[in-house]
């Protein structure tokens, strides 16, 4: 096991860690206005298609990004009138927006296939510059991954310390209350789907634009349920987010590290780690689990007569 | 929301309910199959064409038609899994890992004893596969019985759990000479009998005996009437002494043990082997038919079927009109969406 080993096996975390943590991040803010996204795998795969068929037909991975989130949004405001307008079951109506995520991006991504994308540039982490050149090209990131801490830290500010954030937590716990304290909780949640889809989009596009550079069918791999169990993991809170994030990334890491040392363990077995260790993580909670999630959350707003 | 008197006052004859519902949904079908022919239609290809191939190749010949049935099968029972555990107030998001435990429980049956003679082996793959259903989700029945964790993110959490077991015990254990990603073919005896000389198993007609013995036992039988009025007020069925705890965890054990036979279903009457991935969201799909039915048995076995065209019409597409097999899943969702969207028409689909 030599260093340079060691140093690739961070590096590929911090790469597939990243769109992990903006789809985390999403759906913490659609759980805060109390609504389950099931269908995260669906809108990661429609934003990846979508925003990698534009990148690849402009050459503009900036565009590329912005049709990502934009195709996001659009995606969680489907949930949206499901849930929200047709007061529908939140579990099955992301379930069929998940099928419906399968269908739309393998349409879209059709012609895209094994087709080579100009990505974002790549820059090197500052204070690295002394290091040999077999090492620097390892810490050479693209611009969201520099990003992905300072959203994280963007999204806390806005869930607690804006008005707006304030008004979406109040829907999360109790839509009849906000209602009654001159919210309009249908349009709040609307606000948190969209602003969610798009961070998803974010992610969804670091992982094919930035990450990858290619496109191919259920690409994602289970990305989205593992951005769920995520969001349970961190307590529905944007900072610890990213310890999430972060252990997961380690245990991505681990297995890389232990496969490239030889050590048989087989990588099915350490693919559970992040689930089981959620798992583990709520059972130690116990009953304390009522105080962190969203009161509200999955129950349908009727609405206030 | 109009009556439907109001609504449609000179048809008398649709003011009957169940011709009205039956209007309704067609109505609704007919909606998602416009939706899908508009994308048809941007992505170049000729809706019109497409629906006469989806509809001569399922319901226009009998191979056709029984491979729809075929089809059904794990929808049926998978869709049981959860309208079982949702009569107690339990969500069952768990399916899809119920099946994979119980299709390899089931697979170590037949790879074990593969020597012993149909009559034996069958129910004991049987047995297992049940078995390994009920363990994965005694877990979840359990933690949600003893007040720790809500069912719906265990048996979540599990369903990302379970395929990865399965990859496990494949390429460790059981693959075959020639392919890591499958065992090898399971023997005669321990394949589900076949009938008319097509691809219907057993399954089918174990996964409708069940529906109608739900039905019977919901409606006829004291714990019937007990699981109803936990469902209904589960705090309110524990003062009247129905030991609450102990049906959560049998409920929620029982819905695994039928996913897990969905599995050995899958693995033993149609795949004939146990494959790494095999499932490919049957056991979401059986969620949201039994959501979308209200956990009906007749709903559930329309629903099925209804899907189970859709998506065997769209193994012909992909090969006649050069359209990605995953496009299909747009037509399913979009006739998911449509009924989701009518929930006042659909018993059971608010939560």
């Amino acid at each position: 096991m030599t260093l340079l080993a060691i140093f690739g096996v961070i590096s590929s975390a911090i790469f597939s860690g990243t769109s992990l943590l903006y789809t985390t991040l999403g759906e913490v803010i659609d759980e805060r206005s109390g609504i389950v996204n099931l269908g995260l795998e669906g809108v990661l795969l429609v934003s990846a298609s979508s925003g990698f068929a534009v990148t690849s037909l402009t050459g503009s991975p900036y565009l590329g990004i912005l049709v990502s989130m934009l195709a996001g949004g659009l995606m969680n405001l489907i949930l949206g009138y499901l849930v929200i307008t047709r007061k529908a079951n939140q579990l099955a109506s992301g379930l069929a927006l998940m099928f419906c995520g399968f269908g739309l991006s393998a349409l879209i991504g059709k012609s895209f296939v094994a087709v080579k994308i100009h990505s974002l540039p790549r820059l090197l982490l500052p204070g690295l510059q002394g290091l040999p050149r077999l090492y620097t090209s390892l810490f050479k990131f693209d611009p969201l991954i520099y990003l992905v801490i300072p959203m994280a830290v963007f999204v806390w500010w806005l869930l607690y310390r804006t008005r707006w954030g304030l008004g979406l937590r109040a829907v999360g716990e109790n839509a009849d209350i906000a209602y009654a304290s001159g919210r309009n909780p249908h349009l709040i949640r609307y606000q948190a789907l969209f602003v969610g889809g798009m961070l998803a989009g974010l992610g969804a596009a670091h992982l094919a634009i930035a990450y990858a550079m290619n496109w191919t069918e259920y690409m994602t791999a289970g990305r989205g349920f593992i951005a769920v169990a995520l969001v349970i993991f961190s307590k529905w809170h944007p900072l610890r987010a990213i310890v999430g994030a972060l252990i997961f990334s380690a245990a991505v890491a681990f297995q890389l590290l232990l496969q490239s040392s030889g050590v048989q363990i087989s990588p099915f077995l350490l693919d559970t780690i992040p689930y089981l260790l959620t798992l583990i993580v709520l059972i130690a909670w116990g009953g304390n689990r009522k105080h962190s999630a969203p009161a509200s959350l999955g129950r349908v707003y009727q609405g206030s007569e | 929301m109009l009556k439907i008197s109001e609504a449609l006052p000179r048809f008398p004859i649709i003011q009957n309910k169940t011709v009205f519902l039956f209007i309704r949904y067609l109505y609704m079908i007919l909606l998602a199959f416009l939706l899908f022919g508009i994308i048809l239609l941007i992505s170049g290809k000729d809706p019109l064409q497409s629906y006469k191939d989806i509809f001569t190749s399922t319901l226009g010949s009998a191979y056709g038609f029984s491979e729809v049935l075929v089809a059904m099968i794990p929808m049926l029972i998978t869709a049981l899994a959860v309208a079982l555990p949702a009569r107690v107030g339990l969500i069952n998001v768990g399916g899809e890992g119920q099946l994979y435990i119980g299709a390899a429980f089931a697979s170590f049956g037949a790879l074990t004893f593969s020597n012993l003679p149909a009559w034996l082996l069958l129910p004991i793959m049987i047995f297992l596969g049940m078995l390994g259903g009920a363990l994965w989700a005694f877990i979840p029945g359990y933690l949600k019985a003893i007040g720790l964790v809500n069912e719906t993110i265990t048996t979540l959490l599990l369903n990302s759990v379970a395929p990865k077991i399965i990859g496990f015990l494949i390429f460790r254990y059981w693959h075959s000479a020639l392919d890591t990603v499958k065992t090898p073919n399971f023997v005669a005896a321990a394949r589900l009998p076949t009938f008319f000389g097509t691809r219907i198993h057993l399954g089918l007609f174990i996964g409708l005996i069940l529906l109608a013995i739900f039905w019977l036992f919901m409606k006829y039988t004291r714990w019937g009437l007990e699981m109803r009025a936990i469902g209904n007020n589960a705090q309110a069925a524990r003062r009247n002494g129905i030991p609450l705890k102990k049906y959560l965890i049998t409920v929620m054990c029982m819905g695994g043990a039928i996913a897990g036979l969905a599995g050995m279903s899958q693995v033993s009457g149609f795949y004939g082997v146990l494959l790494l991935n095999f499932s490919m969201s049957l056991g979401f799909m059986g969620f949201m038919i039994s959501w979308l039915t209200g956990g009906e048995p007749l709903g559930i076995v329309l629903m099925s079927f209804v899907i189970a065209v859709i998506i065997t019409g769209g193994n012909l597409l992909q090969l006649t009109r050069g359209v990605p097999y995953s496009v299909i899943n747009l037509l399913l969702a979009f006739t998911l969406f449509v009924v989701l969207a009518r929930p006042s028409f659909v018993k059971g689909s608010k939560s």
